[in-house]
């Protein structure tokens, strides 16, 4: 599976522990540019592959997680290393806006 | 390169339609969208929409979407980068390919009109919004602006009730004119809602987050969020080269049959110069201008 999907479960491994690069991907069933971006990103996931790891959360099941990034708007793609908010992109982007704001992220690493 | 009847452009209702009918007049067609849904998709309530009487937006639109896949009709979700006219046919440019068709029907819809205060770009996923449904779980127990007075704004303050402590509606006219008396009703009898007529956002304040909005009257009101549902502009770059007519406003001038000024190019939807923007009339214009497209290739060959 190329994308993760996070949940309360899994979110210290696969988050705060990890050393590297996570894109998280926050969305919910009833948004409509979530649903249009969410194939797009899966499709990055496969062209980033140990570059980035691609994860997503449902703001649906997973409020509290949520908030926790203090998410008020989605879609909201968040960049993070070992953990940390690096960068955040809110709103619909388009499949080129979208690569090549993360390649910028990974050109300034 | 590939060749088609009919290019749509757009993934609407009425680009969605037109699709819908072209198949079933077995026209070669491709449909080519950015958006899934166009603008009706983020609609939180459809209840106008005729054989349903409550419905998501994004729910209406995938069924139109499951219509038009039955019928095999290639939708391919990129982004058109350039229209051009050559000869009798047309040349479309998207970000992966390109293609020519016999007839365009551009159904481009319309881009969310924005604010143009200071703050609201600032505060951008921290408080403004224009996708009530996308974002109203978010604004629990919190106090919300909704600015606009259309079917659109007046649903989304609706919905935000049902999460916020207090919505505020914020329109700069002296009455809700252009709404449905349903969602007026629903609105005034609203205790969570209070309605702020002859009145304007100017400037959206916050730290990290939204937290005051002052007011053209000077007053200022604590929120955390708002909600910008003050309709919409024709989205018309694409067709910039093609010399189309259009209304001072930037609709595009179609005729009863959906047929622009220029040959081959039908128009439909947001984009043109009708007077009623639902997804009904959308739909009614696509499936007009996927008839006469039909009409005139069977006229041409």
């Amino acid at each position: 599976m190329a994308v993760v999907h996070l949940n309360q479960k899994n979110f210290t491994d696969e988050i705060l522990t990890d050393q590297g690069l996570t894109i998280v991907d926050f969305w919910a069933s009833w948004c409509g540019p979530c649903q249009l971006m969410g194939p797009v990103f899966e499709e990055l996931s496969e062209e980033y592959k140990g570059k980035i790891k691609f994860a997503k959360l449902s703001t649906e099941e997973e409020p509290a997680l949520a908030s926790q990034f203090k998410i008020q708007g989605i879609p909201s793609l968040v960049v993070l290393k070992g953990g940390k908010e690096i960068n955040r992109i809110v709103g619909f982007a388009p499949r080129p806006v979208l690569k090549q704001k993360i390649d910028s992220v990974l050109e300034n690493i | 390169m590939k060749t088609y009847d009919v290019i749509i452009i757009g993934g609407g209702p009425a680009g969605l339609t037109a699709a819908i009918y072209s198949a079933r007049y077995q026209l070669k067609t491709l449909v080519l969208s950015k958006d899934m849904g166009g603008i009706a998709a983020t609609a939180h309530k459809i209840c106008n929409y005729p054989s349903y009487t409550d419905i998501s937006g994004m729910q209406l639109m995938l069924k139109f979407i499951a219509q038009v896949e039955d019928l095999k009709v290639p939708i391919n979700y990129e982004e058109v980068l350039e229209i051009s006219r050559k000869k009798h046919e047309f040349l479309v440019k998207s970000v992966k390919a390109e293609y020519k068709a016999k007839k365009i029907i551009f159904t481009g819809g319309a881009v969310r009109q924005k604010l143009n205060v200071p703050g609201e770009k600032e505060f951008l996923g921290k408080g403004v919004s224009y996708c009530a449904t996308c974002d109203a779980t978010f604004f629990k127990d919190k106090t919300v602006a909704v600015v606009g007075g259309s079917d659109a704004a007046l649903t989304a303050a609706l919905l935000l009730s049902e999460y916020a402590k207090r919505v505020y509606i914020i329109y700069r006219k002296d009455k809700f004119f252009r709404a449905e008396p349903t969602w007026i009703e629903l609105v005034e009898k609203n205790k969570k809602i209070k309605i702020i007529f002859n009145d304007e956002i100017t400037e959206i304040k916050g730290d990290n987050f939204v937290t005051e909005i002052t007011l053209k009257s000077n007053k200022a009101q604590k929120v955390q969020g708002v909600f910008i549902e003050i309709g919409s502009t024709p989205k018309l770059t694409l067709i910039d080269d093609l010399n189309v007519r259009k209304t001072d406003r930037g609709y595009i001038l179609t005729d009863d049959h959906q047929k622009t000024n220029v040959e081959g190019l039908l128009a439909a939807g947001d984009i043109t110069n009708k007077p009623l923007k639902q997804i009904v009339t959308a739909a009614a214009q696509g499936a007009t201008a996927a008839y006469t497209a039909y009409e005139e290739i069977k006229h041409d060959d």
